[in-house]
């Protein structure tokens, strides 16, 4: 009933916002927005999310901060839900929490954020910070950033998980490290998400970590799609596949986040921007239709050409 | 050890090059008109030490030490360290350099800053006029607005490369423990500028080697020191 209840709101505010905000890919985007279902509960999540790693921290400069609380009105406009940050993020945290104040606690939201301090009596301390800065009662997911110190924090994430304080548990990692780690934690702790780096050109999670997360029940979190704009940047000297068009990729970076949620074990890929059109057009990427096995290799192929 | 080796500069860049320099902006904005008071400071320290008077070395320390605690408190602390966690560690670093010039100058036996002729002199000197005049015009030969400008006294690059200048220029020997500090600062903005893709990072990285190079003048050719 509640999940009904936030997918509607999520759905209203997309439908309402488009009155007020001009958009580039009009109401369609929202309308068809793809979700995912979150293993462990059957939520549906949008499969595209808003990541913060670098776009989000500006400090106490205001008008960047207007600016982002313009990109995450954009983002629940167009019915995106999960916002991930982390205290490692610099002044990201403020700044979201600046942005729901402003845009008035959009009711959609699923925050995800971390704990991430190497000493273990610190995390619960770090968490109340964190949920501070956001202004949130309690957040959606709590994450181990980069695995620091997960043998003391994962007991107490779970912890507030049972009590109510927390919906979602999870570990994350960037760039592939400590995959043997992420193997062996997925193996053995009752964990809701991982979150790990995956695109066209970093797959080595393909191998173990996605058919292990599908076989665990396991969401799949991915960050760093466009390696912070690099692979964008490479890829945008050349063209894009004539069939992009078959697909409703209209750019490189939607024809990138498209392969990755197309992947059957990807839960949300979390983008990070700090520019209006760019989230829309990140959102409307979160569409249907997705390319099947054959496209995705097809991609690969035409990708490893260039 | 090994997961540390798989992390690169780029990893570490926390914040967009439009956030970094908006802080300039916005720091000059807020302290406004202190850059004209900073730039006299800095024609003054210049001025004593081509004419020194008795008191000019103590002036000289006590007013670079201000420089330092200030830029430490005011754009460290308060304004950096929102965008950046580690410069909360950075900041009591500079902090600890204003100290470092009182504690060197309090027990030098000569005057401590001194320009005499020669290489290691002149390379001194160019480096404090620079990061004096030159420095805060940058920001015009990249079309940003010169309210970005990076000024000494006020910003930490400039007060470290004429830190370094004076330094350079110096010959004494106890001078060398002042210029480490500054010469770390500026392989940090090296690495971070460089992080950023900025054609200035070349700027603190010029500036930490000409003082390297007086230095290795005075001790290799003139070894006065």
């Amino acid at each position: 009933m509640r999940m009904t209840r936030r997918c509607l709101l999520a759905a209203a505010l997309a439908a309402g916002g488009g009155a007020i905000l001009p958009r580039r890919t009009p109401s369609r985007a929202a309308a068809a927005l793809s979700t995912r279902r979150i293993p462990s509960t059957g939520e549906q999540l949008p499969a595209v999310g808003l990541g913060t790693w670098i776009t989000f921290n500006v400090g106490d400069d205001l008008a960047l901060r207007d600016e982002c609380a313009g990109v995450m009105a954009a983002f629940f406009e167009a019915g995106g839900r999960l916002i991930d940050s982390s205290p490692m993020y610099g002044s990201s945290q403020p700044t979201i929490g600046y942005g729901l104040q402003k845009l008035g606690r959009p009711k959609g939201l699923f925050s995800a954020d971390k704990v991430w301090i190497s000493d273990p009596a610190g995390g619960p301390g770090q968490i109340a910070q964190s949920r501070s800065y956001w202004t949130v009662s309690r957040f959606d997911l709590l994450q181990v950033h980069n695995l620091v110190s997960w043998e003391q924090h994962l007991p107490m994430l779970l912890a507030m998980k049972a009590a109510g304080q927390l919906r979602y548990v999870g570990i994350t990692t960037s760039e592939g490290r400590r995959h043997d780690d992420i193997e062996r934690i997925m193996k053995s702790q009752p964990i809701d998400f991982v979150q790990v780096t995956y695109n066209i050109v970093d797959r080595e999670i393909e191998q173990r970590i996605l058919p292990l997360a599908r076989e665990r029940g396991i969401g799949v979190i991915v960050n760093r799609p466009f390696q912070e704009g690099h692979l964008i940047r490479k890829l945008e000297r050349h063209a894009m596949p004539d069939w992009a068009s078959r697909i409703g990729a209209s750019s490189w970076a939607q024809l990138i986040l498209k392969f990755i949620i197309s992947h059957p074990a990807v839960t949300c890929a979390i983008p990070a921007t700090s520019r209006i059109d760019h989230v829309r057009e990140n959102m409307a990427a979160a569409t249907e239709p997705l390319p099947d096995e054959a496209l995705r290799h097809r991609l690969l192929d035409h990708v490893a050409q260039l | 050890m090994s997961e540390w080796l798989s992390y690169s500069l780029e990893d570490f860049l926390m914040f967009s090059p439009r956030v970094y320099w908006r802080l300039f902006e916005l720091h000059n904005r807020s302290v406004w008109p202190a850059q004209g008071i900073a730039l006299f400071l800095g024609i003054a320290g210049l001025a004593f030490l081509l004419r020194p008077r008795p008191w000019s070395d103590w002036l000289i320390a006590t007013g670079l030490g201000l420089a330092w605690a200030w830029v430490a408190w005011s754009f460290l602390w308060l304004r950096y360290a929102t965008i950046n966690w580690a410069i909360a560690y950075v900041a009591p670093i500079f902090a600890l350099e204003a100290l470092v010039l009182i504690l060197v100058k309090s027990t030098a036996a000569r005057p401590l800053f001194a320009l005499d002729r020669g290489v290691p002199a002149c390379i001194g000197l160019a480096l404090y006029l620079y990061a004096l005049v030159f420095h805060p015009l940058v920001p015009l030969i990249e079309g940003r607005s010169l309210w970005s400008a990076e000024v000494f006294a006020i910003a930490p690059d400039p007060t470290a490369i004429a830190t370094l200048g004076l330094v350079a220029m110096a010959p004494r020997r106890e001078i060398a423990l002042i210029g480490i500090i500054p010469a770390t600062w500026c392989l940090a903005s090296w690495a971070t500028l460089h992080t950023m893709d900025s054609s200035l990072a070349v700027i603190p990285l010029a500036a930490v080697c000409l003082t390297g190079l007086a230095l290795a003048i005075r001790l290799t050719v003139i070894h006065p020191i």
